[in-house]
């Protein structure tokens, strides 16, 4: 009775670590041993990542909490930031953000529609890719460059010719005459958005064309079949099949424009004081970041602010960041 | 007829208007081009490449800091792409589906395009606060994590590109998960994988803003990791403000050679290794 009864744990035990070894099944496979070390790594690596942007917020929000807790909640809307007496708060870093990443859009949003139409629908096919691919080049130049050019080839420019009109055309005039005040001196607000839109072009324009592409050639030719023109297929076919993806891609544009740091720092001027005007310098959070770090000491009040600068940036970014993505994966999967 | 000729004006109009933004973004590139080839081609001389930055008026070089580029550019791959590859694999092969894999891409897509100035305050406090000083390591790790979520990105991608029935024949054939990732997916998929690391090197040797607080800069020859390391970018940030013109030449001629690299690894990495269509 006791033998039979062994024999069937014994087997019971055999049949146990035959499936442990290979978990898919009978088979015995050479090498299959490793199949879970192999596994826990991949698992593990993605861990990793999450890890990683939990890290970023807590080691932000922990490095920025002396702050937060000596200047209460309206750190992030107050507009005072002085070293000399040791005041800081965000107000004119969020609101110089915000203005150049929406100044931004404002330029780069009819290029890049017009850029993507011209390379989708009128550009021969054979222009296409190069020009498609020249433009993308303009996405790989390093950020510290267009800083640089901005900084010595457009502000000299944009001070003698472009400005100078512009103040004494508008600012006698109530209201508008605001947005043109002050001296012309090249840098500022509006230099910051027109440098900020030629970084972003490229990366809008690359998610465009993709979206437009991917219209249903059926959706275009029934168009173009009741006689609608070239341009007229674009705006009220393929734009709005698109829709929900294009304000993703939109977004993620912005995304990008409000974190850019060296292109800014170079030609933003890096006053902290808000002005309604577009050629007054100004300041946004990852300028002020880059610019005053080096005379804020480890463990000083101005050091924790801006880390607490860099904790707001980051959930700005995150909430644009998170809109484009949902809008644009929403739509293609 | 009037209506007709109104559509048909708006039209052409409005192709005109676009094919003129089309004119202006590459008139901006190439401006931006000659006006480095104007200003860094005079500049660049042999002692850009045998010598350190030296006070102004020595003639000094950025040897410090083109060595300082290609040691923490050099490190990041080396410690970012394992694990963007391993990453990215996940996200194709084991976790495909899962919910996990979900919150991993989404995480992944945030990190992709977080201001790099972020990564740099992010290692500032995971390293050189706490480690007690500014250091090349920092830098390499900062960089890593810019190179990281491309990797991943591009891994992902290139993998499902890879057909199920290569996989399935794979396991057919009676061949573990590992050996079927290892020498069948990854295969067929190494020239893009290739791709994505070498646009995320361009990247990470032209961002300046993660190195700020990570590895600071150096104005002297080191190579030590524990120590503040020079680079292109940050020499290119100090040296461009100076108020001398001899520094301000190094910087363009640092702009240029910065550039240079970073354009012709995109245009040798898009036109030799992109998947032919």
């Amino acid at each position: 009775m006791t033998a039979i009864a062994d024999a069937s744990l014994d087997r019971a035990k055999h049949a146990e670590k035959a499936r442990k070894k290979s978990p898919n099944g009978p088979r015995n496979v050479p090498g299959a041993g490793l199949d879970p070390i192999f596994k826990a790594v991949l698992y593990a690596s993605g861990l990793l990542v999450l890890v990683l942007l939990g890290s970023i917020i807590v080691l932000l929000f922990q490095g920025g909490l002396p702050a937060l807790i000596e200047f209460g909640v309206s750190f992030f809307w107050n507009t005072t930031w002085n070293p000399v007496t040791e005041k800081f708060s965000a107000g004119v870093m969020i609101y110089g953000t915000l203005f150049t990443g929406f100044l931004a859009l404002l330029i780069a949003l009819p290029m890049s529609f017009g850029i993507a139409f011209f390379l989708t629908e009128i550009a021969p096919v054979r222009l296409r890719r190069p020009v498609g691919m020249a433009i993308q080049l303009l996405a790989a130049v390093p950020s510290i460059i267009f800083g640089m050019w901005g900084f010595f080839v457009i502000v000299p420019l944009l001070a003698a010719y472009v400005e100078p009109p512009f103040i004494t055309v508008f600012s006698g005039i109530p209201v508008i005459g605001a947005l043109f005040k002050g001296p012309a001196s090249g840098m500022g607000m509006f230099t910051s958005g027109l440098i900020l839109s030629f970084m972003i072009i490229p990366f809008i324009t690359a998610m465009f064309v993709e979206i437009i592409e991917a219209v249903p050639a059926m959706l275009k030719e029934s168009a173009y079949g009741v006689g609608a023109t070239t341009f007229e297929v674009f705006r009220h076919v393929s734009v709005p099949y698109g829709r929900t993806a294009l304000v993703g891609a939109i977004m993620l544009g912005l995304g990008r424009a409000l974190g850019e740091t060296m292109a800014v720092t170079f030609v933003i001027g890096n006053a902290t004081r808000i002005s309604a005007s577009l050629f007054a310098p100004g300041a946004t959070i990852a300028s002020t970041i880059a610019n005053e770090f080096p005379e804020a000491p480890l463990g000083s009040l101005k050091n924790h602010s801006l880390l607490e600068l860099g904790f707001a940036l980051f959930v700005i970014s995150f909430i644009v960041l998170s809109i484009s993505r949902a809008l644009v994966r929403g739509k293609s999967s | 007829m009037s209506s007709l000729a109104r559509r048909r004006t708006v039209d052409v109009t409005m192709k005109a208007i676009s094919t003129g933004f089309a004119l202006i973004s590459l008139c901006a590139l190439a401006w931006i081009l000659l006006t480095l080839l104007q200003k860094g081609l005079p500049a660049l001389g042999l002692n850009v490449f045998t010598e350190v930055t030296l006070p102004p008026g020595q003639n000094g070089g950025l040897l410090n800091a083109i060595i300082g580029t290609l040691i923490q550019v050099g490190g990041a791959v080396l410690l970012g792409t394992p694990i963007g590859v391993m990453a990215g694999t996940f996200l194709a092969e084991a976790g495909r589906g899962s919910k996990f894999a979900g919150a991993v891409r989404f995480v992944n897509d945030i990190l992709l395009s977080a201001p790099s100035i972020l990564i740099g305050l992010f290692v500032y406090q995971m390293l050189v606060v706490p480690f007690g000083g500014y250091s090349g390591f920092a830098g390499i790790v900062a960089l890593a994590i810019i190179v990281m979520p491309v990797v991943v990105r591009t891994t992902e991608d290139m993998l499902a590109l890879v057909p199920s029935s290569l996989r399935e024949a794979a396991f057919a054939l009676g061949a573990p998960m590992w050996k079927v990732i290892v020498f069948v997916t990854w295969r067929a998929a190494s020239n893009g994988i290739v791709t994505g690391l070498l646009l995320a090197l361009a990247r990470a040797a032209g961002e300046t803003a993660p190195l700020l607080f990570t590895s600071l800069g150096n104005n002297g020859w080191s190579t030590d990791l524990s120590q503040p390391m020079a680079s292109l970018p940050l020499a290119i940030n100090t040296f461009a403000g100076s108020s001398f013109d001899d520094q301000v030449s190094l910087a363009w001629a640092g702009a240029l050679l910065i550039t240079v690299g970073v354009l012709a690894l995109n245009i040798l990495t898009r036109f030799a290794l992109a998947p032919k269509k």
